[in-house]
């Protein structure tokens, strides 16, 4: 007897009026025409076998196309005999090397993140740094709180060895608050231009800063060096100043708004993005998009939900993740708009998940870290990412000395997705992988942890932009061929 | 693909992938040649030395097991196609055999 068909793993969706799946692990996007719609509507009610498949459905269609269109949906994989093939899939480490053995060929470094200094002129509440979610303690600890230039050089070095065969790095300044080490953004820049120059590569160059010290010459430093910029800021005045305020509690925002129009007037290589904290009590998206794009005059706008434990006054509950999916979505909405039309929006959310979608990307591992993506701290030790930047538990090994391999595949043999059994069933997987490492060690004290406080805010969000991409591939596919050429990774928005 | 139409760039690259299957270059029809040919390894579509007997006229060191032919019969290969290699070591395994339909009874197994 022919083994009945089944659903395999999938997500379909409608857009511009048409039926589509987004296949789950392949992260493959197709377009259904009635046949396969029809083949598999019917069969999410219950299996069935092609013969009662065709019995069923070939008063609305043809035999043979019911035939080709069953083929068509089997060798994709969207559906499949009832047992599924059992062989069981060897979890790959990308280093390239198994637990225990030789390491393999390391991973080309993509991105560092160098933290100048560990200190802040400013004291958001929320803040993962200093808050009380902190990991290090970077008031009383060992760490210094400043980088020194010999750090600073050592970690040059180290990205440049560390890059591989790859042309171009990308360093990302980043504390603290930045700006407060210019001496040595002033020192690594030139000497790390020069350094790579001499090895036949280049280096990118950004910084996340909360602009308070964007002075006039700071500005020209930045011009004259083609820094990317990335501003952390709220919003508008009281919604700024509720948690980004100076030691003494007065907020910042009339100090940071004309310094960022300066910023935005004078720097114009390179487009300049804000990037915004959400909390319980910063929720409106929309406002905030409009004065940070509309009044104050960014490129881009990037929203991400503050990380911090779930007691905390300004965590986000459930409900706010579901009005902060109803926001984005309105505010998605707007972007598709624009880009029916060919017009940039500045919703930068969006754009970077549309352009995961676009490759197809199907992640072992959420993010970079650890991986092409490495955060060092002031003393020169190598992290996960910045934001584990100082911690003992989480380093990778230090400048000086390099990155311990066995330390590396020991953290990527623990996070892959295969061991997040519960994201296995979840369609949204290929793009989630389970969410930050940071956020799930601050939320369930495990790097290593799923992270099922957003799941539903993942799954709607992948959802609204999936929808946005399929609609964009009928209304304007012109559009997502700008995705085809960002080969590399634009690394200048660290948060 | 005519009912399913590719969006992303993976689509495209899976479609590419299932349009142009592995397959056994011998049952090959058409005039495409597969752009990477599946070679069965233990299929006597390839002459792999020591297939049927090994350098000391046994079987104890072939170079690919015996179980390798089945597992590639269940993946890759139609057919396991577990003829002797009449080039080299079984010349005359189908003297006998005229006509298959009518002489198959007479092929025989092939002993080391």
């Amino acid at each position: 007897m022919t083994p009945a068909l089944q659903p395999r793993e999938f997500h379909s969706f409608g857009a511009a009026g048409r039926e589509f799946v987004y296949l789950v692990p392949s992260a493959a996007v197709f377009e259904l025409d009635d046949v396969a719609s029809a083949i598999l509507a019917r069969l999410g009610q219950g299996p069935a076998s092609p013969a009662t498949l065709i019995e069923e459905l070939s008063s609305r269609f043809p035999e043979p196309d019911l035939q080709d269109t069953m083929s068509e949906l089997v060798r994709v994989q969207a559906i499949g005999g009832d047992t599924p093939s059992k062989a069981p899939v060897p979890k790959i480490l990308p280093i390239g090397a198994a637990v225990g053995a030789e390491p393999g060929k390391p991973i080309p470094l993509t991105t560092m993140v160098l933290n100048v200094t560990n200190q802040c002129n400013l004291s958001c509440t929320y803040c993962y740094e200093y808050g009380e979610d902190k990991i290090v303690d970077t008031e009383n600890g060992k760490q210094a709180k400043f980088m020194s230039e010999e750090t600073a050089r050592e970690s040059v070095e180290f990205m440049l060895r560390e890059s591989g065969p790859n042309r171009v790095a990308h360093l990302t300044f980043f504390g603290g608050e930045t700006l407060l080490n210019l001496p040595v953004l002033k020192f690594a820049i030139p000497y790390a231009r020069q350094r790579a120059a001499e090895m036949g590569k280049q280096v990118d160059f950004s910084l996340t800063t909360n602009a308070t010290l964007m002075r006039p010459d700071v500005i020209e430093f930045l011009v004259e060096n083609q820094v990317g910029v990335t501003i952390s800021i709220d919003g508008p005045q009281e919604v700024q100043d509720r948690f980004r305020i100076f030691h003494n509690g007065t907020g910042s925002y009339e100090m940071v708004a004309p310094k960022i129009r300066e910023l935005l007037a004078r720097h114009r290589s390179r487009p300049i993005g804000a990037r915004v904290t959400l909390t319980a009590q910063n929720l409106d998206i929309r406002k905030i998009f409009r004065h940070l794009r509309d009044e104050i005059g960014f490129w881009e706008v990037g929203f991400a939900p503050v990380t911090t434990a779930s007691n905390r006054q300004y965590a986000i509950a459930e409900e706010g993740f579901d009005s902060m999916l109803a926001q984005f979505q309105s505010l998605a909405a707007e972007f598709l708009a624009y880009a029916v039309e060919g017009r940039h929006h500045g919703f930068s959310n969006v754009k970077d998940t549309l352009e995961e979608i676009h490759k197809g990307v199907s992640k072992a591992y959420p993010c970079g870290a650890g991986l092409g993506l490495m955060g060092v701290s002031t003393d020169g030790d190598v992290a996960l990412c910045h934001r584990f930047a100082g911690s003992e538990t989480h380093k990778l090994g230090t400048v000086r000395d390099g990155v311990d391999r066995l330390v590396q595949i020991g953290f990527l043999d623990k996070h892959h997705i295969d061991d997040k059994t519960d994201c296995h069933q979840c369609w949204a997987r290929p793009l989630c992988s389970g969410g930050c490492y940071h956020e799930a060690h601050t939320r369930y004290g495990d790097t290593a942890h799923a992270n099922l406080h957003y799941c539903e805010w993942i799954r709607g969000w992948t959802d609204t932009c999936l929808k946005i991409y399929a609609e964009l591939s009928v209304r304007n596919p012109g559009y997502l061929k700008q995705f085809d050429e960002e080969v590399e990774h634009e690394a200048s928005q660290v948060n | 693909m005519k009912h399913l139409r590719s969006i992303n760039r993976k689509a495209e690259r899976l479609e590419k992938f299932v349009e142009d299957p592995d397959d056994v270059v011998a049952l090959q029809q058409g005039s495409q040649p597969p752009a990477a040919p599946h070679i069965p390894l233990g299929c006597t579509l390839v002459f792999s030395p020591g297939w049927e007997a090994d350098r000391s006229g046994g079987t104890a060191g072939l170079c690919t097991p015996v179980e390798r032919d089945l597992f590639d019969c269940h993946e890759g290969c139609y057919w396991p196609a577990q003829v002797p290699d009449q080039l080299n070591h079984a010349q005359n395994w189908t003297s006998k055999c005229a006509s298959a339909q009518k002489d198959w009874r007479k092929l025989d197994l092939v002993f080391p």
